[in-house]
């Protein structure tokens, strides 16, 4: 097979046949009207001809189909762009062994809620064993030393805690954004941490629903999480981040 | 029939240890209460309602009295004789009056002596006691109804998850997954409640990811699930978490509202929500005390080791943890009946011989335990996003339910780890399992795994690891062999984690008409 083919379109069992599979549910009774229905969805959704192969009641109420055709649509692989993360995911096993090789040690996270905020969903999400998402949180890698403070962390004692436990990076979550305060809160952070360490300062990474991950440079932050981060995401942007720092090629 | 000729002495001695192992951690959960045992106390003593004009949200009544109780007598002789001696002398109708005039700041809170404490005794005794008479007829209630409407006509029974997280659309998904053939509904809690230390009030209707467990939203799920039931003709029964860190309180509103099952783990809450050993302890064996009373159907968490650790390499600390949840479940009072022990089908399908492995652990707990209605949970670490292979997987779990008699089969879900299931997804499941009940419900009358089989083999290798580990857990101390990370990975010390601050060692002169009642009983 070549690298240098433009259009491709799906394959069946014959090049360039076009066919695909797939299923859904309409919230429409089971019947010849239904599978009518299916068929003007699967053209709609350029598949012609379809065929629907399989329908069945769920309830009174809905009708799941299955439907096979052909859709008409080419990929032009000229124009697939894909936004490159800039740093690779890993697994926990290839965080824990890229932290060994390069820090020889452990990698020591400290994180908290900061203000008055006593949402921990997020925090715990990310660094609980429990996990999201299907992902175990950070305190699942052998490698990663998890300091977890909780709720309501003042800022003075998240500096406090960093300093005490030689925290690699801080993690800070936010949910409550009532007047701004995920943000006023987040600055106000990162200045401490400045002024406290200067350029010794840890890894600084804010999370939370209401954050834009553009939003890093405002807020003082070296990486901005937002909503739907999993706990992987956020061990491969630390390793990512340790590596740069230490000028180990990724 | 026992296939696997476990050596009684072997079964025995894994008991005793277990039951070592557990000895002194029971003495523990004896000699202390907690923040949320007081407050499960008072909720059994009718305390109702929140506080909706504290600056901090709804704060739950209960909550007012205990703290305010806490700071101006301490806990250490239990909340009802200050909370009923001061409701007589401020001369107040109920509980809920008088966590109005606590907030109100009108309130003194004073341990009584003399006839001032006979009379507190007495008072709280009685209102205790009206609250455990609800929780009995709520059980007599049920099996009116089971009577009535039948149980289920297979086993193992069917259990399905709805988390939309409002109440409302809960109610609409659980009818619907009951007239598919749900058995059982389990609602799915809001992510993070577990380390709320309150219950939130009311009907909710914005949870993330499921739905806050509150006393409303318990009474609005089991009067729908009655609904259903009367027209499907058999008793739906529902789930929710009796787990983090208002165990106890949540145990009292499943008994007050008639929930039939309650997922309730010795050491899930430590391992993996980082709360305190002992509170997690205290608040265990009060809440496995009251859903005894109840005749709630306790399930336990062991599937989640499989999820951290290897299924092969730590098959053994399952068995070990289902040793240990039955010694602290006989000990706080619940018979065999009610221990829905749980293990998973968790073993990474690229293992060689992986589903002969997995029938051998599942028969190992099947015959460790002949009486226990175990809990048969889904595979989810190595669902991969692939439906299609997910699917098959699936296939092969619920055949290894029925194979080794497992009594309550979670619905494993093609979409795991993926979205939150469609409905056609949810169709899917239930038509997996029917085709397997109705292909080969019966086959465990012909499977006969050979005497020097790998599956006879493997269970002998399991429980002998088992046996090992707990001779090491009963050197250690279980507290110890928590701190060092033996179950699921997990360090936890018992000084550490969530709530510890809500521990209080119980003084001489401790006082609690629930724990009397429920210890009496036992």
């Amino acid at each position: 097979m070549s690298d240098t083919k433009k259009y491709v379109r799906p394959y069946g069992d014959t090049t360039g046949d076009g066919m695909i599979q797939t299923s859904f549910t309409l919230p429409i009774p089971f019947g010849p009207k239904a599978d009518g229905a299916a068929l003007q969805l699967a053209n709609k959704m350029g598949m012609d001809p379809a065929m629907v192969v399989h329908s069945n009641p769920i309830g009174d109420d809905f009708t799941f189909f299955v439907v096979y055709g052909s859709v008409k649509h080419l990929v032009d692989l000229d124009e697939v762009k894909v936004v490159e993360r800039e740093y690779p995911l890993l697994s926990p096993s290839e965080v824990n062994s890229a932290v060994k090789k390069v820090l020889r040690r452990k990698l020591v996270v400290v994180g908290g809620c900061i203000g008055t905020d006593a949402h921990t969903v997020g925090i715990d999400a990310i660094l609980n064993i429990k996990g999201f998402a299907g992902e175990k949180g950070l305190e699942y890698y052998r490698e990663l030393k998890v300091v977890n403070l909780g709720a309501q962390v003042s800022v003075p004692e998240l500096v406090r805690s960093a300093r005490t436990e030689k925290a690699d990076a801080v993690l800070i979550s936010q949910v409550v954004t009532q007047r701004d305060a995920h943000i006023l809160n987040t600055q106000e952070m990162s200045a401490a941490f400045r002024e406290a360490m200067g350029d010794r300062r840890p890894l600084l990474v804010a999370g939370g629903p209401r954050f834009d991950p553009l939003m890093a440079g405002e807020l003082g932050v070296d990486r901005v999480f937002s909503r739907g981060t999993t706990p992987g995401e956020v061990a491969s942007y630390l390793v990512h981040a340790m590596q740069a720092k230490r000028g180990v090629a990724a | 029939m026992a296939l696997l000729d476990l050596d009684p002495k072997v079964v025995a001695t894994a008991r005793r240890l277990a039951a070592r192992a557990a000895e002194p951690v029971v003495s523990l959960a004896k000699a202390h209460t907690t923040v949320a045992v007081e407050r499960a106390t008072l909720r059994l003593a009718g305390i109702t309602g929140a506080d909706s004009t504290h600056r901090a949200g709804d704060v739950p009544w209960v909550n007012r009295v205990i703290d305010t109780v806490r700071e101006q007598c301490g806990l250490e002789h239990g909340v009802v004789l200050p909370a009923f001696h001061a409701l007589k002398q401020h001369d107040l109708g109920t509980l809920t009056e008088l966590a109005e005039a606590t907030a109100a700041g009108q309130v003194q809170f004073t341990i009584p002596t003399g006839k001032d404490l006979t009379a507190a005794r007495k008072a709280s005794t009685s209102a205790v006691a009206k609250g455990l008479k609800t929780v009995d007829r709520n059980r007599a209630q049920r099996d009116k109804l089971v009577a009535k409407w039948g149980d289920p006509a297979q086993r193992p029974w069917i259990y399905l998850i709805v988390a939309t997280g409002d109440i409302d659309e809960d109610v609409v998904q659980a009818q619907n997954a009951a007239r598919a053939g749900a058995d059982i509904i389990a609602v799915i809690r809001s992510t993070g409640q577990s380390l709320l230390d309150y219950v939130p009030e009311g009907a909710t209707h914005h949870g993330f990811a499921g739905t806050y467990a509150t006393q409303e939203n318990f009474r609005i799920m089991r009067a729908a699930l009655d609904d259903v039931s009367k027209e499907v003709g058999r008793y739906v029964r529902l789930t929710n978490y009796a787990s983090g860190l208002c165990m106890p309180e949540i145990a009292v509103l499943a008994g007050l509202q008639r929930l039939d099952m309650m997922l309730n783990d010795s050491m899930y809450g430590i391992l993996f929500r980082d709360i305190n050993p002992i509170r997690t302890f205290v608040d265990q064996r009060f809440s496995r005390q009251v859903h005894a009373r109840a005749g709630i159907i306790i399930n336990t968490g062991e599937d989640n080791y499989l999820t951290t650790a290897d299924a092969v390499d730590a098959a053994h600390t399952v068995t070990v943890s289902q040793l240990l949840n039955e010694h602290f479940a006989h000990e706080a009072g619940l018979p065999d009946h009610l221990l829905g022990l749980g293990h998973a089908f968790e073993i990474n399908p690229k293992v060689p011989d992986s589903f002969r492995l997995e029938l051998a652990h599942a028969l190992l707990a099947r015959e460790l335990f002949p009486d226990a209605p175990l809990k048969w949970m889904p595979p989810t670490k190595h669902m991969t996003g692939d439906v299609f292979d997910g699917y098959l997987l699936d296939g092969f779990f619920n055949l290894a339910g029925v194979l080794t008699g497992q009594s309550i089969l979670l619905v494993g879900m093609m979409t795991e780890a993926v979205v939150t299931p469609f409905l056609s997804d949810r169709d899917l499941a239930l038509k997996n399992v029917r085709y397997v009940l109705n292909a080969a419900g019966s086959l465990a009358e012909d499977f006969r795994p050979a005497p020097d089989g790998l599956i006879v083999k493997r269970a002998h290798q399991v429980l002998g690891e088992a046996v090992d580990l707990l001779e090491r857990i009963v050197d250690d101390g279980l507290l110890n062999a928590i701190a060092d990370g033996t179950f699921g990975l997990m360090k936890r010390p018992a000084d550490k984690g969530k709530g510890a601050d809500g521990v209080v060692e119980k003084a001489e002169t401790y006082f609690n008409p629930a724990s009397e009642m429920l210890e009496a009983a036992r």
